[in-house]
């Protein structure tokens, strides 16, 4: 990875992938290659954890990647026995926290909770996760998974499969690859859970894509599986038929390069069967390792600059 | 009727013109008077234009509008224009313009947003596009597209 010019970090939020340029991106995806664990490094600044509904690899992986930097974590993990139980406002918790913290990372049922916060506070805010709408986080670490594999983040063909409609990971992530180039995507989904006219007008004269509700895998680069949740489905029968088509089983990895990678944001139920696990193109356990060094990357860069 | 628009002059007041046909019911709805006022209000709809095809027509009379009317009248009816009249002339013809950003204008559609929680904090949409309309939230990043009257606050 080259080294791009360097980037005023330094007191930045980032809340939305949509406000990262390709040279952003790349810088953050630079230090998360470079960045190891250094106790010194973050002494003395403190991160303040608000997890107003609970997450198992975000939280932790926020808390590792301080702690691997010397910083100490406060926080919160849902809102039982904290002042937002009482009724106190978002804007007033982050006021309030901010006095005690060097950063905010922040996780909030409720869309536009992350920008909010942001606005709010004088500290910068990372964006943990906001209900639907962003997990910006989360998209540089499968971006880094990508990079990680395959060298590049240009002249890729990426397949994405299963829930294309309400998740909010293959969204982002498409928004993302807009910055790059040569990208084709192939839009696997049953048509009920297409992606949403939104996401493809921001891939338009971009990023060419097809759509089908075939599920092949032939030809890809990067394989990114999602979940289909039970509940986008009005009745258990089509549900039951729908999934079934999408899994991810031995017999569908027959179709895969052998230097395909198969990527999932966790967690997985029965989309992707487990003895996938032991194919060589199998990356989801690693993508999920990946989370610590690019927090790592992000706290070092809003909290001391590049 | 020859398609010649028939529809009294009004003395001292605001006419909006060039409002997208059908619209003018969502104009009147925004000037606060879709359920009657004591002065003179003269509605056509419908009306041949030669810019839009169809058109529709509000006179209100004695009334001068904010600008945050103006750029509210900007969302449902992006080619309208306001002709300011006195003594039965017009004296000043304003086109509207939609503002790159609305702030307290129009809600955002998403319940799960946080400007539709209990949390204090206007509404704030980033126009993205004009033709065709296109508005972004600020906070939940939801898309709202075209006239959104019902959005309108």
């Amino acid at each position: 990875m080259v080294q791009g010019p360097k980037l005023d970090w330094r007191g930045r939020d980032v809340i939305s992938i949509r406000d990262l340029s390709r040279e952003q991106i790349e810088d953050v995806l630079y230090h998360a290659q470079q960045i190891r664990p250094d106790p010194t490094l973050l002494q003395g600044r403190v991160m303040a954890s608000l997890f107003f509904e609970p997450s198992t690899r975000t939280q932790l992986s926020f808390a590792t990647a301080m702690q691997r930097l010397g910083g100490r974590v406060i926080g919160f993990s849902g809102t039982e026995g904290t002042s937002v139980t009482k009724g106190e406002s978002l804007q007033d918790t982050v006021r309030t926290v901010e006095k005690y913290a060097d950063v905010i990372v922040m996780r909030h049922p409720l869309e536009g909770s992350a920008r909010l916060a942001a606005d709010t506070a004088v500290i910068p805010v990372l964006n943990a996760g906001d209900g639907a709408n962003q997990h910006p986080t989360q998209t540089l670490m499968d971006l880094f998974t990508i990079k990680k594999f395959h060298n590049r983040l240009d002249d890729l063909k990426i397949g994405l499969v299963g829930d294309l409609k309400y998740g909010r990971t293959v969204h982002s992530l498409a928004t993302a690859l807009t910055r790059f180039r040569k990208i084709t995507l192939r839009l696997i989904s049953p048509p009920t859970l297409r992606m949403p006219p939104s996401v493809l007008r921001e891939l338009a004269g971009l990023v060419p894509y097809t759509e089908t509700d075939e599920l092949d895998l032939r030809d890809l680069d990067v394989v990114y599986v999602t979940r289909i949740q039970r509940e986008r489905f009005p009745d258990v029968e089509e549900y039951e038929k729908v999934k079934g088509a999408y899994v991810i089983t031995l017999k569908a990895c027959e179709m895969l390069k052998p230097n395909a990678i198969v990527l999932h944001p966790l967690p997985r139920v029965d989309e992707i069967a487990p003895e996938v696990d032991a194919l060589p193109q199998a990356k989801y356990f690693d993508q999920v390792q990946n989370g610590v060094p690019v927090r790592m990357a992000l706290l070092k860069l809003v909290l001391l600059g590049s | 009727m020859n398609g010649e628009l028939k529809v009294s002059k009004i003395k001292n007041g605001t006419v909006i013109d060039h409002i997208t046909a059908g619209m003018a019911p969502a104009v009147l709805k925004i000037l606060g008077i879709e359920r009657g006022c004591s002065d003179t209000v003269i509605v056509a709809m419908n009306v041949r234009s030669k810019r839009l095809g169809l058109k529709d027509i509000v006179k209100v009379e004695n009334r001068a509008l904010e600008a945050k009317t103006v750029k509210k009248i900007a969302i449902v009816a992006p080619q309208a224009t306001v002709n300011i009249i006195r003594d039965m002339e017009v004296t000043e013809k304003i086109q509207v313009e939609l503002p790159k950003e609305l702030v307290g204008i129009i809600r955002c559609p998403n319940r799960n947003c946080i400007t539709n929680s209990s949390e204090r904090v206007v509404p704030y949409l980033i126009v993205e596009s004009h033709d065709p309309l296109s508005m972004r939230c600020h906070y939940c990043e939801s898309i709202v597209e075209g006239l959104a009257a019902e959005l309108l606050l």
